[in-house]
C-alpha cells in the first residue's frame, strides 16, 4: 500500500534521509523505532509532502513525491504530527470538523462514533482545544485526522508524555483502527506499544533502517536494541 | 466637549478605515509569514480606480467595482508572483512586494499624473448628517462608519460561520497542518491575499476622497498600517483592531492640541529654551505613532496581542 524507497530529505543544505526504505501492507500496524534525531519524524513528513526529497514514495501505486501535501490526503493517507497541531482558538467540534474532506463523513468514522470512543471529546466539545489536557489533544488530533477517512494513518510519537492510563487508550485506539482496516504507520521512541500492537518494526539510525523484522526477532536480537534503541 | 465628540468621531471614523487596511495585513501575515509592503498600494490603487470608475460610472458602481478590480490583481499577484518566489523564501517574497510597490506607484505617475486627482464626495452623501452643539458633522464620515462596521462584521460572521473561514482561522496558527487534512492552502492563501487587497482597495475608494487621492498616499499610510500591525501584534486580529482604533485616536487627536513642552516644562516649574519650548503636540503629532510603535517593540516585542516574534 505504501512503499517507500531510496527516499533522500534534505532541511536547506543538510542531508537528513539517506535512502529509507520501507512499505506498509494494507490493515496492518508496522512502527518505525529509533533514538530521537534519527530521522523518523522527517521519514513521515518527507512522505506527507512537508518536506523537499527525492526518491519515491508509491501510495496505491501513485507517487507522491512531488505532490502537494493537500493532493497526498486525498489520495487517502493521513497525519497525525509529533507536535499534535491542535488548532488552539477553535473548539474540539470545530477541530473534528476540519479533519473532514467533504461536507460530511462518509466513510468508516464520524464525529457521534468517535465521541462514542471517547466520552470526554463530546463533553469538551464547545471548549477551545487550546486548554484541553496533553492526552485529550492527542486524542483529539487522532479524531480530528479520521474524520478525513484516510487508508493510512501515520502517526508520530503519540505517547510521548501521556499517563500510562492514556497510553493504553491511545493502543486501543490504534487497535480499533486497524480493525476497520486502515494501516497504521507508527513512530515511536519507546518499545511499550509497538511490541505489542505491531505486525512488523522498523529501527532507524542515521538517516537509514538498520533493521527491519517481527516484534519477537527485535525481542530476541539484543544487539540492535544496544545499538539503535536503548539510551 | 464640542472638541472632543467631534474628534472623537473623527478618531474613530480613521481608526475603522486603518483597521480595513490592518485586517488585511494581519491575516496575510499570519498566513503566509509574508509582510505584504505593496498593501497601501492596493488601497492607493482602489482610490484611483474609483475616481476613474466615478468619471465614468458614477459613485455607487465605483463602490463595488474598485474592490474587486483591486481584488483581482491581488489574486494574480498572490498566483504568478508570490506563489513563484516562495521557494526562494521569505526574503525574496519580501523583495517582491516591495518592488510591486514601486512599480505601482510609477504606473499611478504614467495614468494620473504627479499631481493630485480631483476625486470628490458623490453629491448624494454631501450634506450634514447632525450637529454636536455648534459643530456640524458631515454625513460622509457617517457612510465611512457605516461602510466599515458593515465590513467588520462581514469579515467576524465570514470567518467564524462558514467552513471557508474555519480553514482561515485554523492556518493562521498551523497552516501545514491544515493542509495535511486536505485542505488546499495554496487556494485559501490566494483568496485570502485578494480579499485582504479589495479590502484595501475599499478602503482606498471610500479615504480617497474624505482625504486625498495622489501619488503619495500608499507610502503616507503604508508606514501607519505597519506601525498598527506592529503594535497590535502580528498575527492578531483583535490587535489590529485596538491598535487601528488606538492610533487613529492618536493622530486624529494630536493635531487639534496646541499644548506644548513650554506648558509641560512649567507645570513643574521648569525653563526651558524656547526652541524647544515652543514644540507644540499638534507638531509631534506625525511622530507619536512611531514612538508608540518603538516603545511597544521596547516593552512586548510580540505587540499587544501577537502570537509570535517579529
Ligand atoms: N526543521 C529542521 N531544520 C533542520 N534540521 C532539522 C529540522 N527538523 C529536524 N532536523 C534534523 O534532522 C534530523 C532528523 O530529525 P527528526 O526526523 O525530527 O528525527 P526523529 O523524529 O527521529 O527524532 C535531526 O538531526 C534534526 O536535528
Ligand atoms: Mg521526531
Amino acid at each position: 500500500m505504501l512503499e517507500v524507497s531510496d527516499l533522500h530529505a534534505y532541511y536547506g543544505k543538510s542531508h537528513v534521509l539517506h535512502g529509507v526504505n520501507l512499505r506498509v501492507e494494507p490493515g496492518e500496524i508496522v512502527s518505525l523505532l529509533g533514538r530521537n534525531g534519527v530521522g523518523r519524524s522527517t521519514t513521515i513528513k518527507a512522505v506527507m509532502g512537508h518536506v523537499h526529497c527525492t526518491g519515491s514514495a508509491r501510495f496505491k501505486s501513485t507517487e507522491l513525491v512531488g505532490k502537494r501535501a493537500y493532493e497526498i490526503a486525498h489520495l487517502g493517507v493521513g497525519y497525525v504530527p509529533e507536535d499534535r497541531s491542535i488548532f488552539p482558538t477553535l473548539t474540539v467540534i470545530q477541530n473534528m470538523v476540519l479533519g473532514l474532506k467533504g461536507k460530511e463523513a462518509t466513510g468508516r468514522w464520524n464525529m457521534e462514533g468517535l465521541f462514542d470512543l471517547f466520552p470526554r471529546l463530546r463533553e469538551r466539545g464547545d471548549t477551545p482545544a487550546g486548554v484541553l489536557s496533553g492526552g485529550e489533544q492527542q486524542m483529539l488530533t487522532l479524531c480530528r485526522t479520521l474524520m478525513g477517512d484516510p487508508d493510512l494513518i501515520m502517526v508520530d510519537e503519540p505517547t510521548e508524555g501521556l499517563s500510562p492510563m492514556m497510553v493504553e487508550n491511545v493502543a486501543n485506539l490504534l487497535r480499533e483502527i486497524q480493525k476497520r482496516g486502515v494501516a497504521v504507520l507508527l513512530v515511536e521512541q519507546k518499545l511499550t506499544i509497538a511490541l505489542a500492537i505491531s505486525r512488523r518494526v522498523y529501527v532507524m539510525g542515521h538517516g537509514q533502517i538498520v533493521f527491519e523484522g517481527t516484534p519477537e526477532q527485535l525481542k530476541a536480537n539484543a544487539d540492535v536494541r544496544k545499538e539503535w534503541l536503548e539510551v | 466637549m464640542e472638541f472632543f465628540l467631534v474628534q472623537l468621531l473623527n478618531g474613530l471614523a480613521y481608526g475603522l478605515l486603518l483597521f480595513m487596511l490592518s485586517s488585511g495585513l494581519t491575516l496575510i501575515f499570519s498566513m503566509m509569514g509574508v509582510l505584504n509592503f505593496a498593501h497601501a498600494s492596493f488601497y492607493m490603487l482602489g482610490a484611483y480606480f474609483a475616481y476613474q470608475c466615478s468619471k465614468w460610472l458614477g459613485f455607487w458602481p465605483a463602490l463595488v467595482v474598485a474592490p474587486l478590480l483591486v481584488a483581482g490583481i491581488g489574486a494574480l499577484v498572490e498566483r504568478f508572483g508570490l506563489r513563484t518566489v516562495h521557494k526562494f523564501g521569505h526574503v525574496a517574497e519580501l523583495l517582491l512586494t516591495f518592488g510591486l510597490a514601486y512599480v505601482i506607484e510609477e504606473i499611478v505617475h504614467l495614468v494620473w499624473g504627479r499631481a493630485a486627482v480631483d476625486y470628490q464626495i458623490p453629491e448624494a452623501l454631501n450634506f450634514t448628517a447632525f450637529h454636536i452643539l455648534t459643530s456640524s458633522y458631515p454625513a460622509y464620515r457617517v457612510f465611512m462608519m457605516a461602510i466599515s462596521i458593515a465590513m467588520l462584521i462581514g469579515l467576524y460572521l465570514g470567518l467564524t460561520r462558514t467552513r471557508v473561514g474555519l480553514v482561515i482561522q485554523a492556518s493562521l496558527t498551523h497552516p501545514e497542518m491544515v493542509e495535511a487534512l486536505g485542505h488546499n492552502v495554496p487556494r485559501v492563501f490566494m483568496l485570502v491575499f485578494a480579499a485582504g487587497a479589495a479590502l484595501a482597495g475599499l478602503a482606498g475608494v471610500i479615504g480617497g476622497n474624505a482625504f486625498v487621492t495622489e501619488p503619495g498616499m500608499a507610502a503616507a499610510v503604508g508606514s501607519i498600517v505597519f506601525v498598527v500591525v506592529v503594535f497590535g501584534g502580528m498575527g492578531s486580529l483583535l490587535g489590529a483592531f485596538i491598535a487601528s482604533l488606538l492610533i487613529g485616536m492618536v493622530q486624529t487627536f494630536s493635531v487639534g492640541i496646541d499644548y506644548s513642552i513650554g506648558d509641560l516644562a512649567g507645570l513643574f516649574g521648569a525653563q526651558i529654551p524656547e526652541q524647544f519650548a515652543s514644540i507644540t503636540l499638534a507638531r509631534m503629532a506625525p511622530m507619536l505613532p512611531y514612538l508608540l510603535m518603538v516603545m511597544m517593540l521596547v516593552m512586548r516585542p510580540k505587540g499587544l496581542m501577537g502570537t509570535r516574534e517579529t
